[in-house]
């Protein structure tokens, strides 16, 4: 971690979105931004790589899907392969139809319970962590931003934050 | 900004002059304060209601399922019926969070919260029956494939009782996810407003650290997206998936194609209809007209309208093709000739009448947007919804293939019991709930304010929409100083017109007050120490030295002129005197006043 950072506050969305492109087109280092709600395209503003977590899920499907298919050919096909109501069980494909609701429902399950971890380790979200919102209010209607002042002038930035709108400008050191 | 555009045609979705911390406040006020007296009162009901049902459930599972009314012919009567009738319930709460949001309706944010609470609590209580009904239930694992000792004996998936176990699982599962997810930025709003230590940690426990970083937001808003994306299909699978119970069956009235999409537009039909009847209690309850509009109520019915429209399409179906289909057991069906003049006439005309003829009515603006009368056809559709799937279920399996095996079901206390304990577990959860979580979701409803607020709506009808929607004044707020704005406003020391007796300066903060101060003193009467007399004030109940000298203050010497204060005066009097008695406290002074200016 940047051993001096300026924690900026900003009290409207639209201020942070406008501060957060002069900040970048001053080539000064956001760090992060707090947010109280999504504010749309702010993640593009701060130069922010798509997430991947769409991706993930697809593949968690398909392994719902596997397990599925895996699981009601063993069980109905190979293992006890028996005539219940009619219904042919020489083939896996024959008795397919039947099979579909739960190759469905597996494959959403899993698609959807596996992405929802993978959010939560990656964006390190557990019952019993810390929050690490450095301002409490940045959970209800303020949006803070903040900037990596190390190898920077201190007044000078300070003073490029305040013409951006911020409300209200911390420095914070790190030792 | 122009990035906040919206039609003008729209009507706003927030309406009042919010900001975004009034729209914390008052989403977090429900929960900072303290039940009333009526919460408690509706909760013991549920509470009590739950309990026998409980009671029935035991009595049910330690006798034997011959407590209830299901005979020989009719296996499967209340509790199939209460199960498909909740399930179906749980339906609309899937559809307002998944599929409105793939849709970008932003009316949902006010309703989704909710209406997925209402989705988890009713698949809870769907759940009950598949396994309160079975004969015995203690064995109810046996339909999980799990290797054994029997062999590895697994079970048989090409039964819909089986897809449904899965089926309910995985929703149940997947929404409470979902939901949950969604309510990690307002546990942690919750959390960061908190001062009582052990709430502070209890929500800090539930919103898991949330701490709105910019990349959280990124992820969240994508997994929101992609989990909608699946909760849509899910919530089409899940009910098409109950409909296989009769629709794969060989039951006259049963075997039937239509099900699947017929009983999915009458399960969000009926969860639209709870969601209806849940939100216009709790709108008023809890204080959120403000979010949970008339609009959002006639968006509803709309929705109610077109889900209605084909569920009565799919009736009239079903009527048509079981007299086209030439068969002859077709004429015993739920929905026949012999069904509207047989034995259940009364649950076929039931039928018809809530679910067909009362829904029409929301076709008239008037009436859809008209509060009571969409509670009423909201009760209506419920019942209705119940008379369906009993039509479904009873009378189809009534009067089957055989003659001989034609037979009544009438409901034992039991049946009834447990039906009741439901809506009692429901209630108790649902209360719960609008107590101790964010009933909107309030980091939605925020992306919506500028775009959908009536106060943003305002400022763009009056100066075009390129009106910049930035806070005009971003350095007031101090992270204590969150106070309404006309409340700091600072008094003007040079007002001429003031009444001389008053020494309201101390305590006034702005120049409204004042105005209403004078207003008060101009309709209660002003005292004239020439000519009057002051009263002794401590004698009125809860005032001591110092309140009078307060009420002194504000102009306030005479038992005839507290005599004539009115409701609105304590009002005010309570927002310009420090620990101004409640009303319990002072109970009633203009009564006291009254007598004691006589004596």
């Amino acid at each position: 971690m940047a051993s001096k950072l300026i924690h900026a506050i900003y009290s409207d969305d639209d201020l942070l979105m406008q501060a957060v492109k002069q900040i970048k087109g001053a080539h000064y280092h956001i760090a992060e931004v707090y947010t109280p709600f999504p504010v749309h395209g702010l993640d593009k503003a701060v130069g922010l790589a798509p997430t991947r977590i769409a991706i993930t899920s697809f593949l968690y499907g398909l392994v719902g899907l596997t397990v599925a298919v895996l699981m009601m050919d063993f069980m109905m096909i190979q293992d006890w392969p028996q005539n219940i109501g009619g219904k042919p069980s020489f083939h896996f494909y024959e008795n397919m139809p039947a099979f579909i609701p739960i190759m469905f429902e597996l494959t959403v399950f899993f698609a959807a319970h596996l992405m929802v971890i993978t959010f939560y380790m990656r964006s390190k979200l557990w019952p019993f962590k810390k929050p690490e919102n450095p301002d409490i209010r940045t959970t209800d209607d303020h949006f803070m931003v903040e900037i990596d002042a190390s190898n920077h002038n201190v007044d000078k930035m300070t003073k490029f934050l305040y013409d951006t709108g911020a409300a209200e400008i911390k420095l914070i050191e790190n030792n | 900004m122009s990035s906040h555009y919206e039609a003008p045609i729209r009507e706003p979705l927030v309406t009042g002059d919010k900001s975004y911390h009034d729209v914390s406040v008052e989403i977090a006020a429900p929960i900072e304060g303290r039940a009333n007296k009526s919460w408690w009162i509706v909760f013991s009901i549920a509470l009590v209601a739950f309990l026998w049902g409980l009671g029935c459930i035991i009595y049910t599972v330690s006798t034997g399922i011959g407590v209830w009314g299901l005979n020989k012919t009719i296996g499967w009567a209340w509790d199939i019926t209460n199960f498909v009738w909740w399930v179906g319930i749980g339906h609309a709460g899937t559809l307002i969070s998944a599929v409105l949001l793939l849709f970008r309706q932003k009316w949902r944010m006010a309703v989704n919260r909710s209406a997925e609470a209402m989705t988890i609590f009713a698949v809870v209580q769907a759940g009950l029956f598949p396994i309160i009904h079975m004969g015995r239930p203690w064995l109810a694992y046996w339909v999980l494939p799990i290797p054994n000792q029997f062999g590895s004996l697994w079970v048989n998936f090409n039964s819909p009782l089986l897809w449904d176990v899965f089926a309910i699982s995985t929703y149940l599962s997947v929404s409470l996810v979902f939901w949950w997810t969604g309510l990690l930025p307002d546990f942690a709003m919750i959390r960061d407003r908190a001062t009582k230590p052990f709430q502070k940690k209890i929500y800090t426990l539930l919103s898991f650290g949330w701490s709105g970083r910019v990349k959280d937001w990124q992820r969240f808003e994508e997994v929101s997206l992609v989990l909608a994306g699946l909760a849509t299909p899910l919530v089409l699978s899940v009910h098409t998936i109950v409909s296989f119970d009769f629709a794969t069956s060989v039951v006259p009235g049963w075997h039937s194609t239509i099900f699947p999409p017929y009983f999915v537009a009458g399960a969000i039909f009926s969860g639209f209809a709870m969601v209806q009847t849940l939100l216009l209690i709790m709108r008023k309850v809890v204080n959120l007209e403000d979010y949970i509009t008339v609009l959002h109520i006639e968006y509803m019915n709309k929705v109610i309208i077109l889900t209605g429209g084909i569920v009565s399409v799919a009736y009239i179906t079903e009527f048509f093709i079981g007299w086209y289909s030439g068969s002859p057991y077709e004429n015993y069906t739920y929905l026949s000739w012999g069904a509207a003049t047989g034995p259940y006439w009364w649950a076929f005309w039931a039928l018809i009448t809530c679910n067909f003829i009362v829904p029409l009515s929301l076709w008239v603006k008037k009436l859809r947007r008209n509060i009571m009368w969409t509670f009423v056809v909201a009760l209506i559709i419920n019942t209705g919804m119940w008379f369906e799937r009993f039509n479904i279920i009873v009378v189809d399996l009534s009067h089957g293939r055989t003659p001989s095996s034609w037979a009544m079901f009438s409901p034992t206390f039991v049946d009834i019991g447990v039906f009741i304990g439901t809506i009692g577990f429901f209630f108790v959860l649902f209360l719960l709930y609008a107590r101790t979580f964010p009933v909107i979701a309030q980091a939605e409803v925020k992306t919506i304010l500028k775009s959908s607020g009536e106060k943003y709506k305002k400022l763009r009808a009056e100066h075009g929409d390129e009106v910049s929607h930035v806070d005009s004044d971003p350095t007031a707020k101090e992270p204590a100083s969150n106070i309404r704005e006309d409340l700091t406003e600072q008094f003007d020391e040079e007002n001429p017109e003031h009444e001389d007796t008053v020494n309201a300066d101390a305590i006034t903060l702005s120049e409204v007050q004042k105005e209403r101060l004078d207003e008060m003193l101009s309709r209660v009467g002003v005292y004239d120490p020439k000519t009057q007399e002051a009263g002794d004030l401590t004698k009125l109940k809860a005032v001591g030295p110092l309140l009078q000298q307060r009420l002194h203050q504000v102009g306030l010497y005479t038992f005839d002129q507290v005599s004539k204060l009115e409701e609105r005066d304590f009002e005010l009097l309570n927002e310009l005197i420090d620990r101004f008695p409640n009303a319990e406290k002072r109970e009633d002074w203009v009564a006291q006043a009254t007598k004691l200016k006589n004596k």
